[in-house]
């Protein structure tokens, strides 16, 4: 039996038709997943659903639980027991486990809460979701992945008939995301009807009942997992041609050694007692792609950042050479100027001014470069925008688009347009395709490879260990600080990298 | 994944109609037509004397000192900061130069010079724990706003000081003396049918008319090169034609009267200094990506320190700057000149569009949201309201500017 449908749901924005004669048909004590590039309409399909775009302001009809359904506003969805978990959670980091999970749903009498009871109904929410920290720890002082339960437990405490994860794994690591899978499974048994958006098909074939495919906003497949799924096939049909290579072809013949770190060492910038980074030393070569692979939390960006400028971390250590030469790279300015650009990896926070244009972002990190003295050359940027934008394929009617209404992959684009314009020598990336999809990934991969094959030296940091297996020419691995091994490409293999962090 | 990439998956349609160009434009429009819609209402019913010459000069010479710190306050602003203490530190200066000049006889120019100095000086005090110590502007400026409160009651002791030389009164309530010959000014007050006209308001007028054409014709030239949506014909022609029209309306009636105010000079020299400055040069830039995303921008190589310490400090100079000017108008120096005037020049600034949270906010409309803050105070002043229901007419005004700011960003959303 179906416990929802929804049916030829068309929503359209200004100027655009984000979602056109969807159908969505989950069954009841099922895990459905819903994939497709970003901007295909998933997120527009979760909101309709949620009531976030209440009736009125799509078309089509939502049938749930057999009887159509009209919703309000997400509070109306969620007394019917339909709730969704965004990507970004909602927790307030502040407060306690137990004030999160009944947060506007206290245990309360005439408004005086009841702790015993609320702290009590915490541990056994926790415990269904495998969570055994006390209720009253504040949710900051616990990892991302845990807060993610947490969420799940706040959910559960709803009498949640029909639960949305959104891109749950997006911010986790590999055991964490096993975890939480797990615990779909377990919630599947226990009757919890789920729909799983993700990018990150081997997740969806592992937990999927059934799939269903959204591209450009429309349905383009249902696919039934049960008889087992090609990722070939789904992939296939989310980007509509076929994706033979994930990674392109490159054939490199690295050059002399291009930038040398030896014996780096950070401080925490808060813990002075703390070491975070314990005498790294890497190189990396002309025309070469080098990974650097480890957990999250193993202090790869810390690494990378305190590089760039000290943009991390205190009493740092160590030095960098770049050709031989020792360079500074005590400010941001002096390491970009030296040769040096790090692409964050939390390009939202970090790497764009969103509310800005494409061209105000792409000319940034190089002012100088489209001005004579402190005037700003407005032609000169427009050009070298475009111009990125051709080289880079960046995706928009025109370069004077805000870059908050860019999907994640040309985002990620136009970030690394504003580096790759300070000319640089090495380029750091950092998670260079977190939270993009396939299509645009396999863009980004061709962008690194050219950028090796101008000679640049490339440092690849990544959790997707297939990115770095199929990328680097080299590949360091990385635990608690310390840089603990060094595979060349031929013999590097996920279980290899595995067990050199599990080993030390 | 969120509703923008969506809106990203079909490329949106280039041509827009008229009505959708006003609707995404709503904001540039809706201040222009607000001040036109003010000024013509008061026009109305104080029976055309807000628009008479002498009235005109009042106005630009009232709002002449919140003009000049909206400028520096919008740098705040955009930095991503606020200034609480402008008001105070005006007052301050004030207080400063009379003592300086009344009580010590000192050269009204050593004056001035000391007084911008010291006004750059109290700026970079607070800039430094804002920028360096992190401590938020807020509070700096708030603990700012009580001190050069204090300070200027124990300068002045008490007591209102005054009055000033001519030499100094004139930055305030001077007027540059018509350079074009005696007859073509006889010739066009023939023509006009006027006591006399001062040639100089009337050509600059006319010359400052035509350069905003110019500008605005070569943005489009511009605009049109690169292929960037651009506003219907009708509209640039219309917008241009009232601006023009207005420019040279105003100053028109300036040379009826006495001609160019002396601060007139100053206020038109500095927006256009200072909407360069944010417009076209890279530090302007830099500021924008400052309040935009501090950390993004400290990411690029943006020294956010040096710039938040820098817009105080220019903050505090023009605060100097206002502080002369407002002396110099009223003749004295009184402990309470400059009270709660931070908030007007706040409220110019949001009034023109600025963010709250920065990154956003323009200088003209800084000076447009000033100009209608005055138009209002100057037009409720003459139809005899009380002060009591000007101010809570002012304070719904301010409310639903940002109410219309906040309104039109989620339509658009």
């Amino acid at each position: 039996m179906a416990l929802l449908s929804m049916q030829n749901i068309s929503k359209t924005f200004p100027g655009v038709k984000a979602l056109d004669r969807v159908n969505l048909d989950v069954q009841k004590g099922e895990i459905h997943a819903v994939v497709g590039e970003n901007g295909a309409g998933k997120s527009t399909l979760m909101k309709v659903l949620s009531g976030v775009y209440p009736h009125g302001q799509y078309d089509g009809e939502i049938v749930f639980e057999g009887e159509p359904a009209r919703f309000s506003g997400i509070s109306d969805s969620e007394k019917q027991g339909i709730i969704i978990i965004h990507q970004e959670l909602a927790l307030v980091p502040q407060l306690s486990i137990a004030e999160n999970i009944f947060l506007g749903n206290e245990c309360a009498r005439k408004g005086v809460i009841d702790w015993r009871k609320t702290n009590q109904r915490t541990e056994e929410l926790l415990a269904k979701v495998g969570l055994s920290e006390p209720p009253t720890t504040k949710v900051d002082s616990i990892g991302v992945g845990k807060q993610q339960l947490v969420e799940i437990a706040k959910a559960l405490s709803k009498d949640v008939k029909l639960l949305i994860l959104d891109e749950p794994t997006a911010a986790l690591q590999e055991n964490d995301s096993r975890k939480l899978l797990d615990l779909m499974l377990e919630l599947k048994a226990q009757g919890v009807t789920s729909i799983i958006i993700s990018h990150k098909l081997n997740e969806v074939r592992y937990v999927a009942d059934s799939v269903t495919v959204i591209r450009d906003g429309m349905t383009v497949s249902k696919l039934d997992a049960k008889a087992g799924l090609s990722e070939d096939e789904i992939v296939r049909d989310m980007v509509g041609r076929d994706m033979t290579h994930r990674f392109p072809e490159h054939s490199r013949t690295p050059g002399d050694v291009l930038m040398e770190v030896a014996d780096w060492s950070v401080w925490h910038p808060e813990h002075s007692e703390r070491r975070v980074i314990k005498n790294a030393s890497f190189n990396v070569r002309a025309g070469e792609v080098v990974g650097i692979a480890g957990l999250m939390g193993s202090g790869r960006t810390e690494l990378a950042m305190s590089i760039f400028g000290r943009s991390y971390g205190r009493n740092i250590t160590g030095s960098v050479k770049l050709k031989g030469q020792p360079i500074d790279v005590s400010t941001v300015d002096r390491a970009i100027s030296a040769g040096i650009s790090y692409v964050t990896e939390d390009r939202k926070a970090l790497g764009l001014v969103l509310d800005e244009t494409i061209r105000f972002n792409t000319t940034l990190a190089n002012l100088d470069g489209v001005s004579s003295g402190p005037i700003l050359k407005r032609n000169e940027e427009t050009r070298v925008a475009e111009r990125y934008r051709e080289a880079l394929a960046i995706r928009t009617p025109s370069v004077f688009q805000k870059t908050v209404n860019l999907s994640g992959g040309n985002q990620q684009k136009v970030v690394l347009a504003k580096w790759l314009f300070t000319a640089p020598e090495v380029l750091i990336l950092d998670e260079p395709t977190r939270g993009i999809d396939v299509g645009a990934k396999y863009e980004i991969y061709t962008i690194i490879n050219d950028l090796a094959a101008q000679g640049k030296g490339v440092v690849m940091i990544s959790s997707e260990m297939p990115e770095l297996l199929g990328m680097c020419d080299r590949i360091y691995v990385m635990n608690e600080g310390a840089l603990v091994g060094e595979l060349a490409a031929g013999d590097a293999s996920q279980e290899r990298i595995m067990s050199l962090i599990v080993n030390e | 994944m969120e509703l923008a990439d969506d809106t990203n998956a079909t490329p949106v349609v280039k041509t827009k109609g008229i009505g959708e160009y006003i609707s995404s434009h709503l904001r540039q429009y809706g201040l222009l037509f607000a001040l036109i819609a003010v000024m013509a209402f008061f026009e109305v019913v104080t029976d055309g004397t807000l628009l008479r010459a002498v009235n005109i000069t009042n106005l630009l010479l009232q709002n002449s000192y919140i003009i000049i710190m909206a400028l520096g306050m919008l740098i705040v602003i955009v930095s991503g900061n606020i200034d609480l203490s402008v008001g105070s530190v005006m007052g301050f200066i004030g207080a400063l130069a009379a003592v300086m000049i009344v009580n010590y006889d000192q050269s009204p120019y050593l004056t001035m010079i000391v007084c911008l100095a010291i006004g750059g000086l109290i700026g970079a005090a607070q800039g430094y724990w804002v920028a360096y110590w992190k401590i938020p502007s807020f509070i700096v400026t708030l603990a700012g706003m009580l001190v050069f409160r204090g300070l200027s009651l124990w300068l002045l002791e008490g007591q209102s000081v005054g009055p000033f030389p001519k030499e100094f009164q004139i930055i305030a309530t001077g007027f540059v003396p018509d350079l074009f010959p005696a007859g073509i000014g006889a010739a066009l007050a023939d023509l006009f049918g006027a006591r006399k006209v001062n040639v100089l308001a009337l050509a600059t007028g006319i010359a400052a008319a035509a350069l905003v054409v110019w500008i605005g014709l070569r943005q489009r030239a511009q605009n049109k090169a690169y292929g960037i949506e651009d506003e219907p014909t009708s509209f640039f022609v219309v917008r241009n034609v009232i601006i023009a029209a207005a420019l040279i309306f105003v100053m028109f009636k300036l040379s009826l009267f006495r001609g160019l105010p002396n601060v007139l000079i100053t206020m038109g020299i500095l927006t256009i200094i200072y909407a360069f400055i944010t417009e076209t040069t890279t530090v302007g830039r830099r500021i924008y990506a400052l309040g935009g995303n501090q950390k993004a921008a400290k990411l690029s190589g943006i020294k956010t320190e040096r710039l938040t310490f820098l817009a105080f400090t220019n903050m505090g100079v023009l605060a100097a700057a206002a502080g002369l000017v407002f002396a110099a108008r009223l003749n004295t120096a009184t402990p309470k000149a400059g009270f709660a005037l931070e908030l007007d020049v706040i409220a110019a600034v949001f009034i023109g569009g600025a963010s709250m949270s920065g990154g956003v906010g323009t200088i003209i409309g800084a000076v447009v949201g000033a100009f209608l803050m005055g138009v209002l105070n100057n037009g409720m002043s003459i139809m005899g309201i009380g002060i009591d229901y000007q101010q809570m007419i002012k304070g719904l005004v301010l409310l639903a500017a940002v109410i219309f700011d906040v309104y039109n960003k989620n339509k658009q959303g």
